[in-house]
């Protein structure tokens, strides 16, 4: 089938004759020890084909046994978004003809997944401060990855053109738990923000969960965004497309935002939306045609024989609901109280990857603000220029406490805290070797101090005539003028203290 | 009854990749509906048999869990033995055609 290149529609304007819905499946390898159905190690990478044993590779004759941490691993991720657990369910093959699994079937669930009808809450920030949205989870199920194939020949690693594949089965079998929504029909400007709040608050779920490592660069964490656009005012549901491995946050994002205003494009024209899977171009933040759903996708679902069906016990499900921890929206409402963060200072904290990082620095002793300050402008700006996580800094919480203590305690001060952060981040020890090795402390040498203070003063004679005739404000280019001359290492409030007493 | 057509066969054909000459096909399409109408006598004992649960394991076994625990894996040797071809210790596999 040949599609028309037609024009795409600016998003804003697209939005003035077309709505939203999207639908967002997001697939999460769990951090099991081992493989959903055999014994093999469930471990990113490794070298071709070391993972594997005769269940994963689907030899004759062996048999899958359900690993019991996966199916509780499931059970809390449903739990924590609200769903209902399923009193049976069981497992189904998918079958296609594809080797990425060796079996020619994957195991999944179909018709019974083990969590269904749930929901969670997002935020996304609108003009008028943050805005809070419902997503419904119509479902979670249990299933296995596939393997990795190598195309070979052609144009590189492309399937088109390619002599033949090679296939790496150490991936086939690891846990995955797919959770997929319902129709997301928000504010259509909201659209991409709410997609993107979503897989991000799944990502800190899953984390605060302890099931998975919840990558999305190792691809632990994949997001597929379906998309449809409606006419404004109308109910039915167009025909979507589904853009599938969206790997990033930003990327989330971006696919909603082009594929409405392709979609638009489309419809403007009077053509019809083909409902096909499409490809995500990170480089270019586009999206293009992989394959159309055609009739070859008839999966053939039917129960595996081969497993048992999974009956989590009522007081199973009650215990692992015991062991949810405060979920992060939860977790984040209570600290923004218990740190008297204003909405937009919780967000930016948030956003910035800082929460925990905040909440470990107060723990060893600073203030929310300062801890805050510190990671927000210094500390972000550094991993900024290195292009890392805040967390990947090689700085800990403890030493930004430690830092800060000396501030307050006088030691030194923010200036020189600048150099004993580029000290403990070039690896150069701790914070008190830092300001020890590089001569750092503030000079509480009186003598000193007070020396400099009348250079400054004799040196600037009109500024401290100023001073004099009572414009006190007038002492900033004195203050200046010494900590200069004492090369920043001097406690600017008693350097203000000594240059009033000398002159009022 | 349900009829197994012949362009089903060849589709079928075409996905499993197995090759079917048209005498195959012919030969094919009916044998596999005789199949078929074979199996669908199962279907009967289903009816006045009242509320029968369609059962998808034969025994009524539940809950059969695996300790997460590590079990050996096959060498790389071991796993690639029986694949008619390999390559830098992946499988070896014709091209895929029709896809993505």
């Amino acid at each position: 089938m040949t599609t028309v290149e037609v024009g795409l529609v600016p998003f804003e304007e697209a939005l003035t004759r077309y709505e939203p819905v999207m639908g967002l499946e997001v697939h999460v390898e769990l951090s099991t020890a081992t493989k959903m159905f055999c014994g093999c190690p469930a471990l990113f990478g490794g070298e071709p084909n070391t993972h594997v044993c005769p269940v994963c590779l689907g030899l004759p004759g062996s048999l899958p046994v359900v690993n019991g941490a996966a199916v509780e691993s499931a059970i809390r991720i449903g739990l924590a978004l609200n769903c209902r657990i399923a009193e049976v369910c069981r497992f189904a093959r998918k079958n296609y003809f594809y080797p990425d699994m060796p079996k020619n079937y994957q195991i999944s669930q179909y018709d019974e997944p083990i969590a269904f009808d749930g929901w969670t809450e997002v935020e996304v920030e609108g003009p008028d401060g943050p805005e809070r949205y419902r997503v419904e989870i119509e479902r979670a199920h249990m299933e296995e990855d596939t393997g990795k194939s190598l195309h070979v020949g052609g144009s590189t690693g492309r399937i088109h053109g390619a002599e033949y594949s090679l296939l790496d089965y150490n991936r086939a079998g690891i846990p995955l738990i797919e959770i997929v929504t319902r129709p997301i029909a928000v504010p259509g400007d909201r659209a991409p923000a709410v997609a993107r709040a979503y897989v991000q608050q799944l990502r800190d779920l899953v984390l605060a969960l302890g099931v998975s490592d919840a990558r999305m660069d190792q691809g632990s964490l994949r997001a597929d965004v379906n998309l449809s656009l409606r006419p404004v005012g109308t109910a039915a549901l167009g025909t979507r497309s589904e853009t599938k491995n969206v790997n990033s946050f930003r990327s989330v994002e971006r696919a909603v935002r082009f594929e409405v205003s392709r979609h638009a494009g489309i419809l403007d024209a009077g053509g019809r939306v083909v409902q096909e899977t499409r490809h995500f171009h990170e480089d270019t933040g586009t999206t293009s045609p992989g394959r159309e759903k055609s009739d070859a996708e008839d999966y053939r679902y039917f129960p595996d024989p081969d497993l048992a069906p999974v009956a989590p016990s009522r007081e199973w499900v009650d215990a692992l609901r015991a062991t949810l921890p405060e979920l992060p929206a939860e977790r984040r409402r209570r600290l923004q109280a218990e740190w008297g963060f204003s909405d937009l200072e919780m967000r930016d904290t948030a956003g910035a990857g800082a929460v925990d990082l905040v909440a470990a620095t107060v723990a060893a002793g600073s203030s929310a603000q300062t801890a805050r300050k510190w990671w927000l402008s210094e500390l972000a700006r550094r991993a900024n220029e290195q292009a890392v996580e805040l967390s990947a800094l090689k700085i800990t919480p403890e030493d930004v406490a430690r830092i800060q203590a000396l501030v307050d305690a006088g030691a030194i001060n923010d200036k020189l805290a600048r150099q004993v952060f580029d000290g403990v981040l070039a690896g150069e020890g701790s914070p008190d070797e830092v300001v020890a090795a590089r001569g750092l402390a503030v000079v509480s040498d009186e003598g000193a101090l007070t020396e400099a203070v009348d250079r400054a003063i004799e040196a600037n004679p009109d500024v401290a005539a100023k001073i004099r005739d009572g414009k006190v404000a007038a002492a900033g280019a004195l203050i200046g003028a010494v900590m200069k001359e004492m090369r920043g290492q001097a406690d600017a409030a008693r350097v203000r203290e000594l240059i009033l007493a000398r002159l009022t | 009854m349900p009829e197994i057509t012949r362009d089903e066969v060849a589709r079928l054909a075409g996905l499993a990749r197995i090759q079917l000459g048209d005498a195959e096909l012919d030969r094919l399409a009916p044998e596999l509906t005789k199949i078929l109408d074979a199996v669908a006598t199962v279907s009967q004992a289903l009816e006045g048999a009242g509320e029968v649960q369609p059962m998808s394991h034969p025994t009524p076994l539940r809950n059969v869990f695996r300790a997460d625990e590590l079990r050996p894996t096959l060498s790389p040797e071991q796993a690639l033995a029986g694949a008619p071809a390999s390559e830098g210790q992946r499988f070896l596999v014709p091209r895929i055609l029709g896809e993505e």
